[in-house]
């Protein structure tokens, strides 16, 4: 499954700087309490987790409950350690996962 | 007090009646009076409109450019993008070949059967959104510029009937709203002067991006009136008094609305 994903972060840092991560993604976060205009019950979709993967650490990581507003953003910081890889993690209602990676050079 | 409620309903009853007999002031509202929807937004929404990664309308804009790009005989082999800055500033925009008013989403869907031979994309369905946010989002900054004599005459005049037109259980005109009574409170929000300028938006009540055909439904629901169809003619009309009822405004395409 594909979804939009927008991802902020630095191609580059230098070694011990804390750096500014942000990400946005598309889902709607539906409550599971709404109904449609037929009065049948939308089910529960939502998304359960966010993770930031450095170099295959994590680094943060977050619960997603049904308050959270439909196109989560977060931002978030982390120090640059090492050049490597910054995954970004998302899984769904039913455990699909949607993931983005950016790489980052540490000078 | 019970002998007096007759009485009272009375007044009430004739006065609801009269009010229904008087006519609504059908002057447009002047153009230095003309204000973005942004002006009446918190100081936090207009920044969430501003921020070029924040402003979750991207998403759909981002989507719309991967549509422009993607499939056998794609957008992007007649129309550069470059090209077409400023044209979404100029629509709804009168179609010979169509004999019809056409908005954006409509140009995008003729175009799809006549030049891709692809069937049209459901008005309100993310594909469209996406490439008319896209589509939009080219044109950011430019002022509003349609034409509406010629051909758009006769839809210009039924746009403007329509926006000047009491409706609804609640009798209420377009106008009674947006040009009487900008700037005033309705229930907790600012009343807006119903500016068309930063749709395709991303409304934070809907939770998600939208048309102006599906804001302008909405706008009919509230007065209690049937809402016409989403790309209906009478809305797209209703779109071009608006567009030129805006001129000059800056399209904001992605917006933020309440």
């Amino acid at each position: 499954m594909s979804t939009t994903i927008r991802i902020a972060a630095p191609k580059q840092a230098s070694r011990g700087e804390v750096m500014e991560l942000k990400a946005l993604i598309r889902h709607p976060m539906e409550t599971g309490y709404r109904r449609d205009p037929y009065g049948k019950q939308i089910p529960e979709n939502i998304l359960q987790r966010f993770e930031c993967i450095y170099n295959g650490e994590k680094v943060f990581a977050g619960e997603f409950f049904r308050a959270i507003a439909a196109d989560p953003f977060l931002t978030f910081y982390t120090v640059a350690v090492e050049s490597g890889t910054l995954e970004f993690r998302w899984v769904g209602q039913d455990g699909q996962v949607y993931s983005e990676s950016v790489e980052l050079e540490v000078v | 007090m019970r002998r007096r409620l007759p009485a009272l309903l009375l007044v009430v009853a004739s006065a609801a009646l009269a009010d229904t007999r008087s006519f609504v002031d059908q002057s447009d509202l002047p153009a230095e009076a003309v204000r973005s929807g942004s002006v009446f937004l918190t100081a936090e929404t207009r920044a969430l409109q501003a921020d070029g990664f924040a402003n979750p309308g991207y998403l759909w804009v981002e989507r719309g450019g991967e549509l422009f790009n993607d499939g056998d005989k794609v957008c992007s082999s007649c129309h550069q993008a470059d090209a077409l800055a400023g044209a979404a500033a100029r629509y709804p925009q009168y179609d010979a070949v169509a004999g019809a008013l056409l908005n954006l989403e409509a140009r995008i869907n003729l175009c799809r059967q006549h030049h891709q031979e692809l069937p049209p994309l459901a008005y309100e369905s993310d594909e469209l959104l996406a490439l008319t946010a896209y589509v939009a989002n080219l044109s950011q900054g430019r002022p509003l510029t349609v034409a509406v004599d010629g051909d758009a005459a006769p839809f210009f005049e039924q746009g403007r009937a329509y926006y000047f037109q009491r409706r609804g259980q609640l009798n209420l005109a377009c106008n009674q709203c947006h040009d009487d009574n900008w700037g005033g409170k309705l229930r907790g929000d600012t009343i807006s002067q119903g500016q068309p300028n930063a749709w395709p938006a991303y409304r934070l009540e809907w939770q998600t991006f939208g048309s102006l055909h599906r804001r302008i439904r909405d706008c009919d629901v509230g007065v209690r009136a049937e809402p016409h169809e989403s790309g209906s003619e009478i809305y797209i009309s209703l779109e071009l008094y608006l567009a030129w009822r805006a001129r000059g405004l800056a399209v904001e395409s992605p917006g933020i609305r309440r």
